[in-house]
This record gives structure tokens, C-alpha cells and sequence, in this order.
């Protein structure tokens, strides 16, 4: 879908409209995990029943996940370092590879809730419940959309169909994979790092 | 011309004839009754003029633009293109602004005014908004009513004002608002509050009522007098009918008031139907309702529950329902014949009373001064 | 705006790309633009006569004191989707209308930047529109007001505040991806020669609009899911009993809420803009302050929300702040008001239709603004918060403003989209009877708020003396229904005369009127290259030494050298992918009212739908 701009066609500010559009997009996305964010650290401490954070937090496991899903963004640069220089071969694998540790984090994610869940916390406990798992799934989901996107960047290349001139689509792709990963380290930071202290406060 | 001018003229006109020419208004905040809600008519009266005034500039140049540089026949070629005066835009920003600065000294200090809390000899009530009636306690006179809220004349009223529900669980709502936000376990009974809005326009502005938290706000009476109110913020089905009396009385009137209402109600004189209907009250409505001094055969005092009115001195009031029906013999019995009938959405369910028992109940009521 | 792709594969089975752009099928698979533009025209204003009826019942249940024609429940839904479809479903998207078919045109550009999300948010909004209504059929309207405050909202037991937070989401989406395309359309897409300040007023206030939209969906978005979950879930977001605080519904409402009402009056602003010089034959006076103000406008709608909520206890503090922040907004407000006045000044005005709706906005919207200012003072507010003098202050803006703004623009472009003239005849009455219906139906609702009557409520007794000025609003509710009736007899009149009409009727002075009434489906045989604001007016007028304007000949030196277009025109091609992808969302709207199995197929025919909007060749 990605539709590239003719040189007949110059745009007004010399960037691809494409670009401009998933910049755009990305600020709008800012303004929606800043509101989910915002419900969160306003509760932050509100839940009159547990558990509460530190009763389920997993720090060193989570760091784990977090560091996971940060080097796909390395891969997802190496990907488009390589289609940029028109070498398929590692495009594909890079591509795959972020796509991997994206599914890996997702993975990661999963189980650390299947975990939450048996210690009782399920989103409508209390307050850290129903705020934690709307934040986390909303940006689990960005990934998710994320993992599909690449995942049909490898296949069009598998096919022949992502050739070097096409290698804007890999950088859209790339810049909302990054965002995701920045969102992440918000909420990881904001949400797993900031201590609350034991109990509600 | 003259059509330009009408479109002008028209509304003008009709918002000062209306504004003279709704006399019967008694819920008028237009008409202040005391200092509180002078408070507010007194920014809002010189702001008006002021609005008024920069009305007529504004449309009146409109108008007169309009009809001066009309096209006229023979009058052919294009105007000067003007595309600007900087001067006067830098006139035109400044200008209003200075007007606004001077609207908002006023506005500012009276929002500090009427923010704070009441010196002197202040009365605390307690305002807790049910879905969709008024419930009314004073800690200190130690009293609970509901739909008319009795002040004495000039003496500030301070109100803290809360937001209740009520399940279907057989809770105490409290009788209490909650000086600050809840600490702890909140009550049961917010989980089916919603926000309501108590405004009495003659005596002072709105403030909203608000589950989990407790606004404040004061009111006062320069004269005797009934001023009426209602529910400002959407609730629910019956948001119109969730009305209010504010009845300001005389000091002395006000302490006699007080006495009246501290009193326990007497218990019916046996085999009478009053006495049938204090029994079927004891049977079926203390879940919601509370009567004090209401006995069972053996004198003990029955305990009822403040989810629904408290009816003590029910027949002293000359509203019910939310101050949706005025208390006499016929509404009442429709009310207790089938409650959600009458007000759509009522928590009070129909009972399937026979006559005889809403004539006994009735009886009883009646006896509740 | 043509698009070159790698060469197509060979289209296969449901890739084939369809390829009619006349006869009724392309309505369904058009990207055109110019279409689009009247897809939602024409379907914003049969919401506009749905949500008209809605008040016409409400003013009939008014017009007497203690009445029962409708019941408490009924008209809590009424008044409910009275306010859900003018704002969401009329207002939004008649200025989507305009935006669509106009934008293009106006910077010199074949079409949008992306024009099968252009179609996609169309369909969206439709199928989001029909989901909300559904509602009536399916459980019940949403009953808990526009603003669907908590927690009366999620305790509601029926269905429709269910139905009207998946809706919301739905058309949410239909709007922040249309801001995006339109936004980069305008950033990216403008004529050689086109700098920013060259822009018709129009587009600059598109791009603020764009941008608020952007900026200001994503918040309610949030607030409409955390809603979603507290019904549907059983989270706790908005529950007093579990710690949560229901103001957290009301700020992140009116986060959007606020810039919404910017959102809504800023399009009818940039008609007015453009319309009051073509029929006074001068330029917008202050052309850079108007386009600053529309720019604060902006900006300071993000920081005024909180004077929705000066009555729910923020504290002086607070409501001090937001007090003088709306004060500071009126400021700008009113540079653009002398502004319109300084280009009536020494004008030669014709009193066209679109003249008169455009001068009766700026007479109308002084009104609305000054009760606005009102507002702004604050223990003032306290009286009239939730009254009917806030209903007058919002419809003197929005109906005398908005409304009026699109209707003017309506009779103003109508011959450039359809090739014919409204008749001016029908089209002055309707005017005139609109106006007085209007001012009959808002004013007096002024002195009922002041005098006691708060919002949203079925039924007034006697004793408050409110039914004669009652009474007096219902006949003028009436009164506006008439002129409506009269406009669709007008526009229906409007198609039996032929299609002859030459580019530039109203001798006008921006691009759109360079290129044939209507466009061909190209827009402009050559894209033009602009010298000039108003370059089209350039083309036709010189001034000389004296100050006076001339004629240019025909052929003389407006017409600057040759622009890109040249060579042959390559258009996007139709597709029915967008209308497939948006489909999904209303079936996974009921698949989460109904049952998970249907929120699968929609999710199916969505991601369908996208795959095949991926995988299609590009039309050539």
C-alpha cells in the first residue's frame, strides 16, 4: 500500500507523504498511551484491596522481557540498514528476527500475567488491575499489530515484492516498531521501576 | 436595510422583554435572596451590561456595514482591496483584553469569597443526594430529614454535600458525608450513586455532588421565606423530578423547628388504623425507611434504615417524593399503591398494598407531623 | 497525484481491481475525492433531518408544563441522541464534506494524500452512525446524555451507553485517520507555488481542524474504552466503590471535548472567511490575524477544558485558572470577528444567499460568544451551569454558527459540485425563515436558564413561570424545521434545471473556481502554479498606480508557465477494500455487545479487508 511519490510529483516539504503520515499517526498514539498512562499513575496507590504492585512484581523478569523487546529495535534498524543497501538475504532474516523477539516479549508477557492472575489479580480485582492490564494490553496489542506488519514485510519479500526501491515501507514499518519500543520503556519505567512502596501507598 | 436591522433588533428585543416578563419565576437566580447568591448576580449584572454594550458596537456596525456599503446600481468597479491595518489589529487584541482583565479581578476575588469556609455562627448540614431525593442531616441538632431543607435567616449555612445509592443490599446508607475523600473501606452504598447537582438559584449558585468525594458550599437566607430548588446534574430516569425546598425561618422559628423535629414520633393508640399502619410500616418498610420512636408490642424501639426518607415527621413536610407530589391524603395513596408507576425508575418497589392496608399506612403517615 | 508501484502482479480473483468511476456500483468502490465529499454531505444531512426530529419531540414534550407525551425513559434517550448525532454524526462530518470535496481543489492537487483511507473513514463513519442507531432496535438508545458522564453512564442497566461507547470508538477511527490524510494532503500536496500563506483561509483552518483532531480523539478514545471495560468488564475506572473517581471520566471527556467545539466551528469559520470576500470584492481583511487566531484558537482549546467543570469542586485554584484561560480564548475569538467587519468595510456587497447566511453567522455567533464570555465568570457560572442558558449559548454557536457557516457554504460551492445554481429566491426565504425560527427557538432559552430551568429534564411544573417562553421556543423549533423543508425543496428543484455552469460564477478569487463546475475527475486539465493569495482573483484583476482594480485581459499574466500535469494523468483507481476493511468495525462492535465468535469474523473481515487493500495492484 505503500505509495510512492513520482519524481514528477515533488511534495511540498520534500518528505514522502507516507512518512509524514505515520509521523503524524505516531504523535496522535502519544496523546493515547498518555491518557492511559495518566489513569494509571492517578490510581497509583488508590486500590483498597490487594494484591498491590510490589506483591507482584517481578523485576528481574520483567527487565529481562524489556531488554528483549529493546533488542528488536536493533534488529528492526539492522533490517532496514539491509534492504537499504538492497542485501535480501539479511533483510528477511533481520525482519524475522524482530519479529521473534517481539513474539518472545508478547510470550514473556503472557505468562508474566498467567502468573498475576493465580496470585489475584485479574482486571477487575481493584484499581491496579483494571488500570495495569488496560495499559499493558493496549500497548501488547500495538505489538502484536506490530509482529502481523512485520511479518507481512518478510513474506512480501519472500515473494519477490520488496525490492530495494521499496525500502520506505520497511522504514515506516521501523519507525512505529521503535515508537512501540519507546512506549515500553515509559510504562516499564513509570509502572515496574518507580517504587511504590509495599501495600497501597 | 430594514431586514438587516430586524435580525438584529428581534433578538435583542425579545431577551429584554423576557427578561422582564417571566414575574412568576420563583426559581429565578436573577432575584437573589441572600448574600451568597448576591454574590453571583452582582458579577454577573455589570458583565451583562458589559456584553450588552459590546453587543450593540459589534452588531451594530455589522448593520450598518451592511446597509452603507450595499451594492447600489450604478455603482460599478471593485472596491479598493484593503488587505489590513496593523494598528488596528494590535487595537482590536489589546482592547478586549483589557476588558476581560478588568472583568476577571472581580471574578477571581469572589471565586477565593465564596470558596471559603464561613466564619461566625455557621449552621453545618449534611446534603446527601439519593437517587432522586434529597436527604438532609444536622450533626450538631442531631436531626435527619429529607426534601425541605430548614435554615434560619441570616445565619451563613455551611453544606457539605455527598452522593449515595442504594443497592438492593439492605445497607445503612450513612447519614453522613464524609469530611474528605474515603479513607479505607468505602461504603457499600457508593457503589450505586451516581452525580447529582444541588441548586437552590435564590440563595446561591450550584455545586456538583459527587460520588467518592465531598464538596462544600454555603447558603444563606436574608428573609423567610420557601425558595425552591432541584437536582441540576443529570441522574437518571427521574433527574426532573428531584426536587427540593429551602424554608428559611425566623431564629426563633427556626429553633422551634429543631425541637419539633428532635421529638420521637408517638406510637398510635392501639386498634386504630394508625396503629394498623405502624405495624405494617415495622413489617416492611424499616428496610428502607426510619421512624424514630417507632416501638414493637413489647415497647423496644425498631431500627430502621436511612436508604429511603426518613419519616419521623413525614407529615410536617409539604412535599414528597423527591418533591415531585405534594403531601396529601390522594398522592399519597397513589405513591404507595405503585410507587415506580408514578415516578418512572423509583427505588421504591410496589408492595401490591391492598386498599385497606394504604388506607391504614395513610393513617399512620398522617400521624408523623 | 498519481501512484506508481512496482509493476502490478496479475490481478487475481478478489484482486481484481475495479474500474467503473460512473453508475450507482461507484459510489461503493469510489476514492474520488470530489465523491467522498458528497457521500458524507448527503449523509450528514440525513442524520441532520433524524437528529432535527429528535428536538422537535423534545420541544413538543417542553411546549407544556407537566406533560407525558414521552416518557422519562423515551426522552432521555432523545435527548441523548439529539446531542450524540448533531455533534458526531451532522456537524462533524458536514464539514468533512466540505473538506473533501474542497481541499484538493483548493491547493491545486488531483486528490488527497491517501485516497482509499479517504473512502475507508467515510464508510467507517456511515457504518458507525448505523451502529449507534441500531441501538433503538436492539435494546435501547444510549440514555446517559452526550456527555454520558459516570458513574450514571456505566450503572445504567440498558444497553445504550454500551452502544454509545463502541460507536464513538467507531466513528473515532473514521475521523482521526481522515485528519491524518487531510492534515498530510495539506502539509504535502499543495500547488507549486503554494507557500503556507498563500492558503485560502479554508485550508488553514482545515489544518488546525485536522490537527485538533489528531490530538484530541486519541483522549476520549481512552476515555470511551475505560467505559467500555467498567460495563462490559466489570473494571473499576469510574467506581466511587472501588477507589476510582468519576471526574476521571469528565476530564479525559472533556480533554477532547473542549477542542471538539473548536473542531465544530472552525470549518464554519473558513466558509465564512472565503464567502464574505467573493460578495464584498475585497480581500479577508487581516488575512495573517485571522490565520494567527485560528492557529490560538487551537492552542488554547487544549488548556479551557476544565470550564465544563467549574461546579464539581476543583478548588479556587483551579477553577481561577481555567476561568482566565477562557477569558484569554475570547481574545482571538474576537480579532477574527473586527476582522470580518473590516471586510464588510468599504465592500461592495451583494446580498447572495451565501452572503446572507455568512453575515447572519457573524451576527449570530457575537451572541453565542458574548453569552459565552458570561460563562467565563466563574461564580456567575455557578447559576447558570447546566441551565437552559447554556443550551442557548451552545446552540447560538453552534447552529447560529456552525449551521449557518454550512449552509452559506452550501449555496456557495453548490454550483461548483453540481453544476447548478440553488435558486436565490427560496434560497433568501429560507434564509430569513431559518433565522427567525432559530432566534425564536434559542433566545428566549436565555432567560429560562437564568429563571430556573435546568438541562436535561422531561418535564417543568407550572409554578416556575417557564411555560410561555416553553411554548414560544417550540414554535420557533418549528419555525426552523419549515426552512429546512424549504432547503430540500429548493436543492431538489436545483437538479431539474440542466447542468450548465461556467467555473467562476460568483467571480470568486481561489482556485477551485480555476477549473470547470463541476471538476473533471481530474481536477485541473494542469495543475496550476501559484503566484499569489486569492490566485485566481489575481488572474482576473490587476491594481494600478492608483490604487484602482482592473480586468486582466483573458490570457495576460495571471496565468503563470506550465505547472506539473503536463504529461498524462495518472488517478487512483476505485476499490471496494476500504468499504470491505470497514466493515469489520461495526461487526466487532456487536461481537463485543453479542458474543466473542463475532468479534472473530469481524476481526477476520478487517484484517480481510486490509490484506486485500495491500495486495491489490495499483490502478493505472
Amino acid at each position: 500500500m505503500a505509495t510512492i511519490e513520482h519524481a514528477e510529483h515533488p511534495t511540498s516539504t520534500g518528505l514522502p507523504s507516507t512518512k509524514l503520515a505515520m509521523w503524524l499517526f505516531l504523535a496522535s498514539d502519544c496523546l493515547l498511551f498518555g491518557a492511559l498512562i495518566s489513569s494509571y499513575v492517578l490510581y497509583r496507590g488508590a486500590s483498597l484491596v490487594g494484591p498491590y504492585p510490589n506483591d507482584v512484581f517481578d523485576i528481574p523478569y520483567t527487565s529481562v522481557s524489556s531488554f528483549v523487546l529493546l533488542a528488536s529495535s536493533l534488529t528492526m534498524v539492522l533490517a532496514l540498514n539491509a534492504i537499504q543497501r538492497g542485501d535480501h538475504g539479511r533483510t528477511r532474516v533481520w525482519l524475522l528476527a524482530t519479529a521473534l523477539l517481539g513474539m518472545t516479549f508478547i510470550g514473556g508477557q503472557v505468562y508474566e500475567f498467567t502468573v498475576f492472575h493465580d496470585e489475584g489479580l485479574s482486571l477487575t480485582t481493584n484499581l491496579f488491575g483494571t488500570t495495569f492490564y488496560v495499559l499493558t494490553g493496549f500497548h501488547g496489542t500495538h505489538v502484536a499489530v506490530g509482529i502481523l506488519m512485520l511479518l507481512t514485510l518478510l513474506s512480501f519479500s519472500l515473494a519477490g515484492r520488496l525490492p530495494q526501491e521499496r525500502a520506505e515501507a520497511v522504514e515506516l514499518v521501523g519507525l512505529y516498531w521503535h515508537f512501540v519500543d519507546i512506549v515500553w520503556i515509559v510504562i516499564f519505567t513509570v509502572v515496574y521501576l518507580i517504587p511504590t512502596g509495599s501495600g497501597p501507598a | 436595510m430594514r431586514r438587516e436591522t430586524l435580525k438584529v433588533l428581534g433578538p435583542l428585543a425579545l431577551t429584554l422583554i423576557a427578561a422582564a416578563c417571566a414575574p412568576n419565576a420563583t426559581q429565578d437566580s436573577l432575584r437573589p435572596a441572600g448574600p451568597y447568591a448576591e454574590k453571583a448576580h452582582d458579577l454577573f449584572v455589570p458583565v451583562f451590561w458589559v456584553a450588552a454594550a459590546i453587543f450593540f458596537v459589534v452588531e451594530g456596525l455589522l448593520v450598518f456595514f451592511v446597509w452603507k456599503y450595499r451594492h447600489r446600481k450604478g455603482r460599478e468597479g471593485i472596491p479598493p482591496q484593503v488587505h489590513g491595518n496593523t494598528r488596528l489589529e494590535i487595537a482590536w487584541t489589546i482592547l478586549p483584553a483589557l476588558i476581560l482583565a478588568g472583568v476577571a479581578v472581580p471574578t477571581v476575588t469572589t471565586i477565593f469569597d465564596l470558596a471559603r469556609e464561613p466564619e461566625g455562627d455557621v449552621l453545618n448540614v449534611d446534603v446527601l443526594g439519593h437517587q432522586w431525593w434529597w436527604e438532609f442531616a444536622y450533626p450538631q441538632e442531631g436531626i435527619v430529614t429529607a426534601n425541605e431543607l430548614h435554615i434560619p435567616t441570616g445565619r451563613p449555612v455551611y453544606l457539605r454535600l455527598c452522593a449515595v445509592g442504594l443497592g438492593y443490599q439492605q445497607q445503612v446508607a450513612p447519614s453522613e458525608c464524609q469530611p474528605g475523600p474515603p479513607e479505607g473501606a468505602v461504603p457499600a452504598s457508593l457503589g450505586d450513586s451516581v452525580i447529582h447537582s444541588f441548586w437552590v438559584p435564590e440563595l446561591a449558585g450550584t455545586q456538583d455532588v459527587i460520588p467518592g468525594r465531598t464538596n462544600t458550599m454555603v447558603l444563606q437566607a436574608d428573609d423567610p421565606g420557601t425558595y425552591t430548588g432541584q437536582c441540576k446534574e443529570f441522574c437518571g430516569l427521574s433527574h426532573a423530578f428531584m426536587k427540593f425546598t429551602v424554608v428559611a425561618h425566623t431564629p426563633e422559628d427556626f429553633d422551634a423547628w429543631v425541637a419539633g423535629q428532635r421529638a420521637p414520633a408517638a406510637m398510635p393508640p392501639g386498634g386504630t388504623p394508625a396503629a394498623a399502619g405502624a405495624e405494617i410500616l415495622a413489617g416492611q418498610c424499616i428496610a428502607c425507611h426510619a421512624i424514630n420512636g417507632l416501638q414493637d408490642a413489647n415497647g423496644d424501639p425498631i431500627l430502621g434504615s436511612n436508604n429511603g426518607p426518613d419519616l419521623t415527621h413525614f407529615a410536617s413536610r409539604e412535599c414528597f417524593a423527591g418533591c415531585m407530589l405534594e403531601t396529601n391524603d390522594e398522592n399519597l395513596r397513589r405513591w404507595l399503591d405503585d410507587p415506580p408507576s408514578v415516578k418512572a425508575g423509583s427505588w421504591m418497589p410496589d408492595y401490591n398494598l391492598t386498599p385497606e392496608q394504604i388506607d391504614q399506612l395513610v393513617a399512620y403517615l398522617n400521624t408523623l407531623r | 497525484m498519481a501512484s506508481v508501484s512496482v509493476p502490478a502482479e496479475r490481478p487475481r480473483g478478489l484482486l481484481r481491481r475495479p474500474t467503473a468511476i460512473t453508475g450507482l456500483w461507484s459510489w461503493f468502490t469510489t476514492v474520488d475525492h470530489k465523491k467522498i465529499g458528497i457521500l458524507y454531505g448527503v449523509t450528514a444531512f440525513a442524520f441532520f433531518i433524524v437528529g432535527g426530529t429528535e428536538a422537535l419531540l423534545i420541544r413538543l414534550q417542553l411546549a407544556q408544563p407537566d406533560q407525558n407525551l414521552i416518557s422519562p425513559g423515551v426522552y432521555n434517550e432523545l435527548f441523548t441522541m439529539h446531542g450524540i448525532t448533531m455533534v458526531f454524526l451532522v456537524v462533524m462530518p458536514l464539514s468533512a464534506a466540505f473538506f473533501n470535496f474542497l481541499i484538493p481543489l483548493m491547493i491545486g492537487a488531483r486528490d488527497v494524500a491517501f485516497p482509499r483511507l479517504n473512502a475507508f473513514s467515510y464508510w467507517a463513519f456511515l457504518f458507525g452512525g448505523i451502529f449507534i442507531y441500531s441501538s433503538w432496535f436492539l435494546g435501547g438508545a444510549p440514555n446517559g446524555g452526550w456527555f454520558g458522564y459516570a458513574p450514571n453512564s456505566v450503572l445504567d442497566p440498558t444497553r445504550g451507553m454500551t452502544f454509545y461507547a463502541i460507536g464513538l470508538l467507531i466513528t473515532g477511527i473514521a475521523s482521526t485517520v481522515s485528519a491524518i490524510n487531510l492534515a498530510v494532503t495539506i502539509i504535502n500536496m499543495r500547488a507549486p507555488g503554494m507557500t503556507l500563506f498563500r492558503m485560502p483561509v479554508f485550508i488553514w483552518m482545515g489544518l488546525v481542524v485536522q490537527l485538533l483532531l489528531a490530538f484530541s480523539l486519541p483522549i476520549i478514545t481512552v476515555g470511551l474504552v475505560e467505559l467500555l471495560f467498567d460495563k462490559r468488564f466489570g473494571t473499576h475506572f469510574f467506581d466511587p466503590a472501588a477507589g476510582g473517581d468519576p471526574l476521571l471520566w469528565q476530564h479525559l471527556f472533556w480533554l477532547f471535548g473542549h477542542p471538539e467545539v473548536y473542531i465544530l466551528i472552525l470549518p464554519a469559520m473558513g466558509i465564512v472567511s472565503e464567502i464574505l470576500p467573493v460578495f464584498a470584492r475585497k480581500p479577508l481583511f487581516g488575512y495573517q490575524f485571522v490565520v494567527f487566531s485560528g492557529i490560538a484558537i487551537g492552542f488554547i482549546g487544549f488548556g479551557v477544558w476544565a470550564h465544563h467543570m467549574f461546579a464539581v469542586g476543583l478548588g479556587p485554584v483551579a477553577n481561577t485558572a481555567f476561568g482566565v484561560s477562557t477569558m484569554i480564548i475570547a481574545v482571538p475569538t474576537g480579532v477574527k470577528i473586527f476582522n470580518w467587519l473590516g471586510t464588510l468595510w468599504r465592500g461592495d456587497i451583494r446580498f447572495t444567499t451565501p452572503m446572507l447566511f455568512a453575515v447572519g453567522f457573524i451576527a449570530m455567533f457575537v451572541i453565542g460568544g458574548l453569552s459565552g464570555v458570561t460563562h467565563a465568570v466563574v461564580p456567575s457560572d455557578y447559576q447558570q451551569t447546566d441551565t437552559y442558558y447554556i443550551v442557548a449559548h451552545f446552540h447560538y454557536v453552534l447552529f447560529g454558527g456552525a449551521i449557518f457557516g454550512l449552509f452559506g457554504g452550501t449555496y456557495y460551492w453548490w454550483p461548483k459540485v453540481f453544476g447548478r445554481m440553488l435558486d436565490e429566491r427560496w434560497g433568501k426565504v429560507q434564509f430569513w425563515t431559518m433565522l427567525v425560527g432559530f432566534n425564536l427557538a434559542f433566545g428566549p432559552m436565555h432567560v429560562l436558564g437564568l429563571q430556573g430551568m435546568p438541562r436535561r429534564i422531561q418535564s417543568y411544573p407550572e409554578s416556575l413561570g417557564l411555560t410561555f417562553w416553553n411554548l414560544v421556543s417550540t414554535i420557533g423549533a418549528f419555525v426552523i424545521a419549515l426552512s429546512v423543508l424549504l432547503f430540500i425543496v429548493s436543492a431538489v428543484r436545483s437538479f431539474r434545471r440542466p447542468r450548465e455552469m461556467s467555473a467562476d460564477p460568483w467571480d470568486a478569487r481561489t482556485l477551485e473556481w480555476a477549473t470547470s463546475s463541476p471538476p473533471p475527475v481530474h481536477n485541473f486539465d494542469e495543475i496550476p502554479v501559484v503566484h499569489a493569495l486569492d490566485e485566481v482573483w489575481h488572474r482576473k484583476y490587476a491594481e494600478t498606480e492608483g490604487g484602482r482594480v482592473v480586468p486582466v485581459p483573458a490570457g495576460g499574466s495571471g496565468e503563470g508557465g506550465r505547472g506539473a500535469g503536463a504529461h498524462a494523468i495518472h488517478l487512483p483507481g476505485p476499490s471496494y477494500y476500504p468499504l470491505v476493511a470497514s466493515l469489520g468495525l461495526p461487526i466487532v462492535g456487536y461481537g463485543l455487545i453479542f458474543g466473542w465468535w463475532l468479534v472473530a469474523v469481524g476481526l477476520v473481515v478487517m484484517v480481510g479487508g486490509l490484506y486485500g487493500w495491500v495486495l491489490e495492484p495499483s490502478a493505472e
